[in-house]
């Protein structure tokens, strides 16, 4: 990712390829110096301001991931090389956050793009009170994450008052049935718990975007294969999909960035117990209550370094769309 | 299933159904008539079944508590403001002024430094302006857990720990770089023409400012501070690390507000919902624009 070490060097570089590329006579050197200058001029503070606020503290993570240093013991602060990392890799418990976080990415991310599409597809129809339907559907992603939290943990999947055991209850007496299922679905199911609140939260964040491809799509290029001819089945597979791609590697790649980074749902709903700590919530832990700072820090780089990983990847779909645009 | 319909009536193909066929959507409401009914009863059973868990946060916040914890569920039960008081008689104005400061200050300091950036990303580019958009980018993908021991260690040192002003500058790190791709992505849409024969014609900056590029970015400013007011109001990581007692914001308070024991379902769904309100506020009202911002403009 060349692009984020380049801006540092980026002011300097910028004036010696103007000095070199143009070459025009002195004084117009000096003006056009001066004229880039004046552009940049803008840019700059918030430029400055993002790095110093967001690259500095990951630099000090980096050096700090390499020193073994604990705040029980302050004292005994030294380098201890990648001793750090070597944890990371071989700690059961660090290898089963770096699985969760790779288990509850993928689900929600799959499965909220699969139903968000599909919701996608309804709402692209003209229907009585399609606007409502649209403002019922966003509003689950308009409740403050550890609200939503807290909603499933309590009133949604609590044993004894939830309304998912209150709704089998309701079923049960209604056809006289004796001993309805009473299921404890946050210690049965931790992780699945955990994955249909953020599912309920992201379906609708999946559902704009691929809303919005939809609302894009070539409408002569539609219009001319049906006068052509072609099945809608046709239609969907070779005009309206290819079109979609785009959008949906785009979902689905910021659905990953968030969810990776996910903390509230995982704090609030299990505080990180029964199998459910992904690697925020790890490191977080590893921070507050073993207070071992040097492996928390070696924690953050690898997270970052996956993250990295994908991001590479939702950076080349983003800059494809921009050149569409460019275009 | 066939999943192709009409051209839809949205801002970005009206220009094409407009100009390239205009017997088309009469041919296609035709078709429509027909397909529609059933298809619009889906939508609105998938919509139902997503906004209940609100609709059942919103009742039970309304339910006195021994209703809220009836199973079955008590669905017509007396209406009551119990949970409500009991969740103002907790004294949650402290954390709901201190995320109101951090929220509302952190977007006025994204605005302040994010226009006059989107200003040198599109209407008078930089050399090389797509590197800077792409560094930006890559910030939001860094996982701010990464970086959030040296901000503690920073703020123990400083003392800023429990300052809400601490807060405020992250959160307004945490926003700039969305910010500010939403906002070239508004200012783009400048017409380049205008600014020329404006400049053609001696107009000043100021007079270039007021008359061609306010009215096509003030929506977009709208827009932007109500996604970065969003973000900030629902930020939970930073908010219990480095602040306590003091600066602690609605998301913390929160957290810490379920512990209690016996019957509270129906204070944590006031809780809930009166701590998303302003969010569902800010939400509806940039509908329109949400899609833009949360995916950083990249979408239209």
């Amino acid at each position: 990712m060349s692009s984020t070490t380049a801006p540092p060097g980026t002011g300097s570089e910028l004036s010696r390829e103007q000095a070199t590329v143009y070459e025009p006579p002195p004084g117009d050197l000096a003006r056009s110096k001066r004229a880039a200058r004046l552009r940049r001029l803008p840019l700059l503070p918030a430029l400055i301001f993002v790095i110093v606020a967001t690259q500095l503290p990951f630099l000090a993570t980096i050096i700090i991931s390499f020193t073994s240093w604990n705040a029980l013991a302050p004292d005994d602060r030294r380098f201890i090389g990648f001793d750090n990392y070597v944890t990371v890799f071989t700690n059961p418990a660090n290898r089963d956050a770096v699985l969760t976080t790779i288990v509850l990415t993928a689900t929600v991310v799959g499965v909220s793009l699969v139903l968000g599409t599909l919701i996608a597809l309804l709402l692209d129809r003209k229907f009585f009170g399609r606007g409502a339907v649209r403002t019922m559907m966003i509003a689950p992603f308009l409740i403050v994450p550890v609200a939503a939290a807290l909603l499933w943990k309590h009133a949604l999947l609590n044993p004894s008052f939830g309304l998912f055991n209150g709704l089998i209850r309701s079923v049960w007496d209604l056809f006289g049935a004796a001993d309805p299922p009473q299921i404890a679905w946050l210690t049965r199911f931790p992780l699945l718990a955990i994955e249909a609140s953020l599912i309920w939260q992201w379906t609708p964040f999946m559902m704009l975007i691929i809303l919005a491809g939809l609302q894009s799509k070539p409408g002569d290029v539609v219009e001319a294969a049906r006068v052509d001819g072609a099945s809608s089945w046709q239609i969907f597979r070779y005009i309206t999909f290819p079109h979609l791609r785009r959008y949906l590697e785009l979902g689905g790649l910021l659905g990953a960035i968030y969810i990776v980074q996910n903390f509230d749902a995982v704090f609030t709903m299990t505080a990180g117990s029964l199998g459910t700590a992904n690697l925020p919530y790890t490191i977080y832990a590893t921070f507050f209550q073993q207070q071992s700072y040097g492996l928390a820090s070696a924690q953050g780089v690898v997270t970052v370094i996956g993250t990295i990983i994908i991001a590479t990847f939702a950076l080349k779909t983003v800059s494809s769309l921009f050149e569409e645009e460019n275009a | 299933m066939s999943a192709v319909s009409e051209p839809t009536s949205t801002s970005t193909n009206k220009a094409v159904a407009a100009t390239s066929f205009k017997a088309a959507p009469r041919r296609d409401r035709g078709v429509e008539k027909r397909s529609s009914p059933l298809w619009g009863i889906a939508a609105w059973l998938v919509g139902l079944v997503f906004v209940a868990p609100v609709l059942w946060m919103v009742l039970t916040s309304f339910h006195s508590e021994v209703d809220a914890a009836s199973n079955p569920p008590a669905v017509f039960a007396a209406l009551t403001l119990d949970g409500y008081r009991t969740f103002f008689g907790n004294n949650p104005w402290p954390p709901l002024i201190n995320s109101a400061t951090a929220s509302v200050i952190s977007t006025l300091f994204v605005l302040v430094l994010a226009i006059p950036a989107a200003y040198a990303l599109s209407v008078k580019p930089v050399k090389r302006w797509t590197d800077v958009m792409f560094f930006l980018l890559s910030t939001k993908f860094l996982p701010i857990v990464a970086g959030l021991l040296p901000l503690f260690l920073f703020a123990k040192l400083t003392g800023l720990l429990d300052n809400i002003w601490l807060l405020v500058l992250l959160y307004t790190a945490m926003n700039l770089p969305i910010a500010v791709w939403m906002m070239r992505s508004f200012l783009a849409e400048v017409p380049t023409e205008m600014l020329e024969a404006a400049s053609l014609d001696g107009a000043g900056l100021i007079t270039v400012l007021r008359k061609i590029i306010a009215p096509v970015a003030l929506p977009g400013i709208a827009a932007t501070a109500l996604i970065c007011f969003i973000f900030s109001w629902n930020e939970l990581l930073l908010a219990r690390t480095l602040t306590s007692v003091v600066a602690g914001t609605a998301p913390s308070f929160l957290t810490g507000f379920a512990t209690s024991q016996g019957l509270f379902l129906a204070q944590v769904c006031a809780a809930s919902f009166a701590v998303s309100l302003p969010v569902l506020a800010a939400g509806f009202a940039a509908q329109d624009k949400l899609v833009q911002g949360l995916s950083m403009g990249a979408v239209k």
